[in-house]
C-alpha cells in the first residue's frame, strides 16, 4: 500500500466499528451462598466494516453471534466496548438520536415465520421501519412501500395481504423489503436463509447479492454456513466462544486457514458429490460457555493443543496481509494442506 | 440495472387460501352453536324486558300467590303475585347489566396493569403483580360485605366489588400472554426499526393477545353472573323491589317445601347463562386459537 | 439362502392420502423400494415432497384421517392395515424412528435413565434393575461420557449433540432391525452433525440394521448412505446408487438442486443457479409430471400423465421422458 492508499484508508471513517466488545450476562443464583455465575456471550470482539464491503460471520451455537447481531443492532448495552456507526458511538447517543441513527442499519432475521406479526398487513409490516422514525403521508407510504416490493420480486397488490398466506422464501423477502425500505447503508442479517430450503435459498441469495451490487449495501451476514457467507462477504471472522479466532479474506481462510476450529468447520461441511463416503472424525469435546477459563478456549477441541496453550491465551494477531489469527501455532497451521473442498 | 433484477427473480406464485370459512367452521362447532344460542338467550330476554313483559314485575298481588302454571301465569306466581317470567325476564337485566359492567372494570384496570408489567418489567412488574395477588387472595364475598357495610347494599356495590375481583384475573393472563409475544421475533424487528416500548404495546402486543382476552371475558362473565347471584342472595346485592335472580333463589328458600319449583325457575335460569358463556368461551378458544396456529 | 435374500423392509407402490385444509390430497403415490438387512437409504427432497410422511407411514405414525394404499412389509408380514395395538409391538422393538428436533423428542419431566429404559421395559419385559443396566451400557455405547453418573439426569442439563444421542439410544434399546432417522443433524452444529451420523453409521453396520435417512441436504446423503431416492411432490423422481446417482443426475429437479447450492471457493459474483417456480402445494399437484410447471425442458405430453421409470443405469431410475435431453450434459460432482 502506497503512503497515498493509507492515508486515505485511514482518514476514511469506517462504516462500522466494533472495538472489544464483552458482553456478560448474569445466571440466576443457584445458592444463597455463593454470587451468581456470569456467562460470556462475548469475549472482546473487535471488528471493522467499511462502507460498501460486508462482513460475515461465522460460529456454532455457543460462538456469541446472535449476541453480536444484537449489540451491533443497539438492541443491547454491551457490558464493555463500543459500536460505532460512521464514528459515533451507539450506546452514547441520546434515545432520540438513536432512533433517527436506525434509518441507516437495519436487521433481517433468521425465522422467517416469527419476523412478521401475523396480525399485521404486509404494508404496515414493511413501513414499521418508516413509521417509527415519525409521522408521514399515507399515501407516499404506501408508494414507498410499493417500491421496495418490486425490488424484491413481489408485487403491489401482496402489500394488503396477510404474513400468512406466503411462503417461507417470500416472507423472507418481505423481511428483505422491510430493512430496505429506510435505504440503509448496513443491513445486518441473521442467519437469514437458514430455515430456507435450498432452492428457495438459492433465491433468496442472488436477491441479496443484487440489492448489494445496486444499492452498494453493507452486509453484516451471521450464518453457520460458510458457503452462504463465501458468496457475499468480502471478510470472514469465524468466532468461537465469543472471540473472533480468524478474520480474513474468504480465499485466506478456505486456501490456507491459521486456526485449527477454521479447519473444522471446513471439514465438518458434507460435501454432495460421489464417492465421498464416510470420514471418521474424532471425538471432541464441547466446551461451555461460563466465565472465562485461562489459555485457548479451543484447547480442549483441538489437536494441536499443548500445555501453552492451556496456559495462555492467544491474542488475535496479524499472520498476514488482511488475515488475522488467534492461535500460538498459526503459522503451522496455515502450512498444513488446504482441506479439501467441493470445488466449483 | 433494475432490469436483470426483475429479470431473474422467478414469478411468485402466491400461497393464496381461500377465505378460511370461519363462519363455517363456527357453525360447524358444537360448544360455540350451544354457547352462542343460550348466551343470546339470556340476552335477548333481558333485552324483550325493556320493550314487553307478560306481567309487570313490580305488580304485587297477593290474591293470586304462589299459583302453578297456568294461562295467565305462564310458570306460576311467586310468594307476592309477582308473575315468575315477568321477574325472569326482568332479572336477566340486572344479570347482564352486573356482568358487563364489572367484567369492564376488570378488563380495563386488568389489561392496562398488564400490559404495563409485561413491558416495564423489573419492580414495576413485581409490584403489580404482588399487588394483584393480594387482591386476589381476599375472598371476594368478604370484600363485598365490607363494601356494602360502608358503602350501603346495592347494585353499585355489587358491581364495584365484583369488578374489582376481577382486575386480578385480567392482570396475570394479559402479563402472561404479553410476556409471550415480547418473546417474539417480530417484537424484536420493531425494536430494531426503532419502536418504543409504548407503540409496540399498542401496535403488536395487544392485537395478538386480543383473542385470548375476549375468551377470558365470556369466562369471567359466567363468574360474574354466579358472584352476583350469591351477593342478592345474601342480600347485599340489588334491593328489592328490583328483580334479581339470587334474590329469588333466597325468597325460594324459605317456601323449598311449598313450591319447590320457585328455586328452580332462577337456579336454572342462572344455569343456563353460566353454562351459555363457558361454552362460548371454549368454542371461541377453539375457533381463534388454531387460527393463529395456523397463521405460521 | 432365501432367508437372507427377503428384503428386512418392502414399500411397494406406496401412496398416502391427507386431509388438508383444502380438502384431500394425494401427499404420496408410487413410492417402491426395498432394502436388506444392513443396508441404507436416503431419502432426500425439500419441504413438502413427502419424505418425513413416508416415514411416519412406515411406523404406523399417521393422523387416523390418512389413507394408506399399497404394501409395506417388514420382513415379510404386512403393516399397512395393522391395528394401532399391533403396531405398538412393533414400534420402538422391530422398527425405530430418531426425529429432528432433539430438544422436543425428551420428556423433560423424566429422566434420560428412565426414557432409555422404556422400550426395554416395555417390549423385553426386563425389571427396571436390568433395564438401567441396559440403559447404561446404551448410554455409554452412543458416547455420553459419564453414563453411570448421568444415567439420571434430566435432558435440560445436556446438549443438542448429547440429546440426540440419548435419542439414538432409545430408538435402539430394543435392537430393531430398522432404523429411520428424519433429518436427524439438521438441528445441530455443524461440527456435531458429522459425529452424530458417524454414530449412526457404526451402530447401523454393528448391529446389521437397515437404515433409511431423511435429509434435504445432498452433502449428508452423498456421504451416509449407499442408495439414495429423491423425492418432488410426494413422488420418487429419481433413484438409484448414491455414487452413480451424484456422478450424473438424471432428473432435472435433482439437477436443479445439485446447482442450487453455494459452494465454498467460487468466485466472487457468482449467481446461484435457481429452479423457476414455487413447490406446489398438496392439494394443487398437477395430473402428470409434479415438476412439469418449473423445468426448463417440459413438453405437452410430460404433463399428460406420471411418466414411468426409466432405467439410466445400473440400477439408477429417472421419472422422467426427456432424460435424454437432461442427461445431455453430464451433471454432477464426479470421484
Amino acid at each position: 500500500m502506497t503512503m497515498l492508499d493509507q492515508s486515505s484508508a485511514a482518514s476514511e471513517t469506517p462504516l462500522l466499528d466494533v472495538r472489544d466488545v464483552v458482553q456478560r450476562y448474569t445466571l440466576p443464583r443457584e445458592s444463597l451462598f455463593k454470587p451468581a455465575a456470569q456467562v460470556h456471550a462475548l469475549n472482546g470482539v473487535t471488528a471493522q466494516v467499511r462502507a460498501g464491503k460486508s462482513l460475515g460471520v461465522v460460529g456454532e451455537s455457543g460462538s456469541g453471534k446472535s449476541t453480536f447481531a444484537r449489540v451491533l443492532m443497539a438492541l443491547e448495552r454491551p457490558s464493555s466496548g463500543s459500536v460505532s456507526l460512521l464514528g459515533r458511538d451507539l450506546n452514547q447517543l441520546p434515545a432520540d438520536e438513536l432512533r433517527r441513527a436506525r434509518r441507516d442499519f437495519q436487521m433481517v432475521f433468521q425465522d422467517p415465520y416469527g419476523s412478521l406479526d401475523p396480525r399485521q398487513t404486509i404494508a404496515r409490516i414493511v413501513a414499521e421501519p418508516l413509521t417509527a422514525l415519525g409521522r408521514i403521508d399515507r399515501g407516499a407510504l404506501r408508494e414507498r412501500v410499493a417500491a421496495v416490493l418490486r425490488q424484491v420480486g413481489l408485487r403491489d397488490a401482496d402489500m394488503d395481504k396477510f404474513p400468512h398466506e406466503f411462503s417461507g422464501g417470500q416472507r423472507q423477502r418481505i423481511a428483505i423489503a422491510r430493512a430496505l425500505i429506510t435505504q440503509p447503508k448496513l443491513i445486518v442479517a441473521d442467519e437469514p436463509v437458514s430455515a430456507l430450503d435450498v432452492s428457495v435459498q438459492a433465491q433468496v441469495l442472488n436477491l441479496m447479492q443484487d440489492l448489494q451490487d445496486q444499492f452498494g449495501l453493507s452486509y453484516i451476514l451471521i450464518s453457520h454456513d460458510l458457503a452462504v457467507v463465501d458468496l457475499l462477504c468480502d471478510e470472514i471472522a469465524v468466532m468461537y466462544l465469543g472471540r473472533v479466532v480468524e478474520q480474513g479474506r474468504p480465499e485466506d481462510l478456505f486456501a490456507h486457514g491459521a486456526h485449527p476450529y477454521t479447519r473444522a468447520l471446513l471439514d465438518a461441511v458434507p460435501r454432495a458429490r460421489a464417492g465421498s463416503g464416510r470420514r471418521r472424525r474424532g471425538a471432541q469435546a464441547i466446551a461451555s460457555q461460563s466465565s472465562g477459563t485461562t489459555g485457548c478456549p479451543y484447547a480442549s477441541r483441538c489437536a494441536l493443543a499443548d500445555p501453552h496453550c492451556r496456559a495462555t491465551a492467544p491474542a488475535l494477531r496479524k499472520v498476514g496481509p488482511g488475515h488475522l489469527a488467534a492461535c500460538h501455532y498459526a503459522e503451522a497451521v496455515m502450512a498444513l494442506p488446504p482441506v479439501a473442498a467441493e470445488g466449483g | 440495472m433494475s432490469t436483470p433484477l426483475t429479470a431473474t427473480v422467478p414469478a411468485i406464485a402466491p400461497a393464496t387460501r381461500p377465505a378460511t370459512g370461519f363462519r363455517r367452521r363456527a357453525l360447524r362447532l358444537r360448544s360455540f352453536v350451544l354457547g352462542a344460542a343460550l348466551s343470546l338467550l339470556v340476552l335477548g330476554a333481558a333485552l324483550l324486558s325493556l320493550l314487553w313483559t307478560p306481567w309487570s314485575a313490580y305488580d304485587i298481588d297477593v290474591a293470586s300467590k304462589l299459583h302453578p302454571p297456568s294461562a295467565a301465569h305462564w310458570l306460576g306466581t311467586d310468594v307476592l303475585g309477582r308473575d315468575i317470567v315477568s321477574l325472569l325476564l326482568v332479572g336477566a337485566r340486572s344479570t347482564i347489566l352486573v356482568g358487563v359492567i364489572a367484567v369492564g372494570i376488570g378488563l380495563t384496570f386488568g389489561v392496562c396493569l398488564g400490559l404495563i408489567a409485561a413491558a416495564r418489567k423489573g419492580w414495576t412488574e413485581e409490584l403489580i403483580m404482588r399487588m394483584s395477588d393480594f387482591t386476589f387472595a381476599f375472598p371476594a364475598v368478604l370484600s363485598a360485605i365490607m363494601l356494602a357495610a360502608v358503602a350501603g347494599p346495592g347494585m353499585v356495590t355489587s358491581i364495584t366489588a365484583i369488578g374489582i375481583f376481577q382486575i386480578p384475573t385480567f392482570v396475570r393472563v394479559t402479563r402472561g400472554s404479553a410476556n409471550a409475544v415480547w418473546a417474539r421475533e417480530f417484537v424484536l424487528a420493531a425494536r430494531a426499526a426503532g419502536k418504543g416500548k409504548f407503540r409496540i404495546t399498542i401496535e403488536h402486543v395487544l392485537p395478538n393477545i386480543l383473542s385470548i382476552l375476549i375468551v377470558q371475558a365470556t369466562i369471567q362473565f359466567a363468574l360474574a353472573i354466579l358472584a352476583e347471584a350469591a351477593l342478592s342472595y345474601l342480600g347485599l346485592g340489588t334491593q328489592p323491589p328490583q328483580p334479581s335472580w339470587g334474590r329469588m333463589l333466597n325468597d325460594a328458600q324459605t317456601l323449598l317445601f311449598q313450591s319447590p319449583m320457585l328455586a328452580v325457575y332462577p337456579g336454572a335460569a342462572i344455569a343456563i347463562a353460566v353454562l351459555g358463556l363457558n361454552l362460548l368461551g371454549d368454542g371461541l378458544r377453539d375457533l381463534l386459537d388454531p387460527r393463529l396456529a395456523r397463521e405460521r | 439362502m432365501t432367508v437372507t435374500d427377503t428384503p428386512m423392509i418392502e414399500v411397494s407402490d406406496l401412496g398416502i392420502r391427507l386431509n388438508t385444509s383444502r380438502g384431500p390430497a394425494q401427499a404420496v403415490r408410487g413410492v417402491s423400494f426395498a432394502l436388506k438387512r444392513g443396508e441404507t437409504l436416503g431419502l432426500v427432497g425439500e419441504s413438502g415432497c413427502g419424505k418425513s410422511i413416508t416415514a411416519l407411514a412406515l411406523m404406523g405414525l399417521l393422523p387416523d384421517s390418512a389413507v394408506v394404499s399399497g404394501s409395506v412389509r417388514l420382513d415379510g408380514s404386512e403393516l399397512v392395515g395393522l391395528s394401532d395395538a399391533n403396531y405398538c409391538k412393533l414400534r420402538g422393538n422391530r422398527i425405530s424412528m430418531i426425529f429432528q428436533e432433539p430438544m422436543t423428542a425428551l420428556n423433560p419431566m423424566h429422566t434420560i435413565g428412565r426414557q432409555v429404559a422404556e422400550p426395554l421395559r416395555r417390549h423385553t419385559g426386563c425389571s427396571a434393575a436390568e433395564a438401567r443396566k441396559e440403559a447404561i451400557a446404551l448410554l455409554d455405547r452412543v458416547g455420553l461420557p459419564d453414563a453411570g453418573k448421568r444415567v439420571d439426569a434430566y435432558p435440560h442439563q445436556f446438549s443438542g449433540g448429547q440429546r440426540q444421542r440419548i435419542t439414538i439410544a432409545m430408538a435402539l434399546a430394543c435392537q430393531p432391525d430398522v432404523l429411520i432417522a428424519d433429518e436427524p443433524t439438521t438441528a445441530l452444529d455443524v461440527t456435531i452433525q458429522g459425529q452424530i451420523l458417524d454414530l449412526i453409521a457404526d451402530l447401523v453396520e454393528e448391529r446389521g440394521m437397515s437404515m433409511i435417512l431423511i435429509s434435504h441436504d445432498l452433502g449428508v446423503i452423498a456421504e451416509n448412505v449407499q442408495r439414495m431416492m429423491v423425492m418432488y411432490g410426494g413422488t420418487v423422481i429419481e433413484s438409484g446408487e448414491t455414487n452413480a446417482v451424484f456422478t450424473r443426475m438424471g432428473h432435472p429437479y435433482t439437477q436443479g438442486l445439485f446447482r442450487a447450492r453455494p459452494r465454498l471457493g467460487a468466485p466472487k459474483g457468482t449467481r446461484l443457479t435457481t429452479i423457476a417456480g414455487t413447490v406446489p402445494e398438496l392439494a394443487d399437484l398437477p395430473a402428470g409430471c409434479t415438476f412439469a410447471d418449473r423445468c426448463a425442458i417440459v413438453e405437452a405430453r410430460c404433463r399428460a400423465a406420471l411418466p414411468d421409470v426409466v432405467d439410466v443405469g445400473v440400477a439408477h431410475g429417472v421419472r422422467c421422458l426427456r432424460t435424454d435431453v437432461s442427461m445431455a450434459t453430464p451433471i454432477g460432482a464426479g470421484t
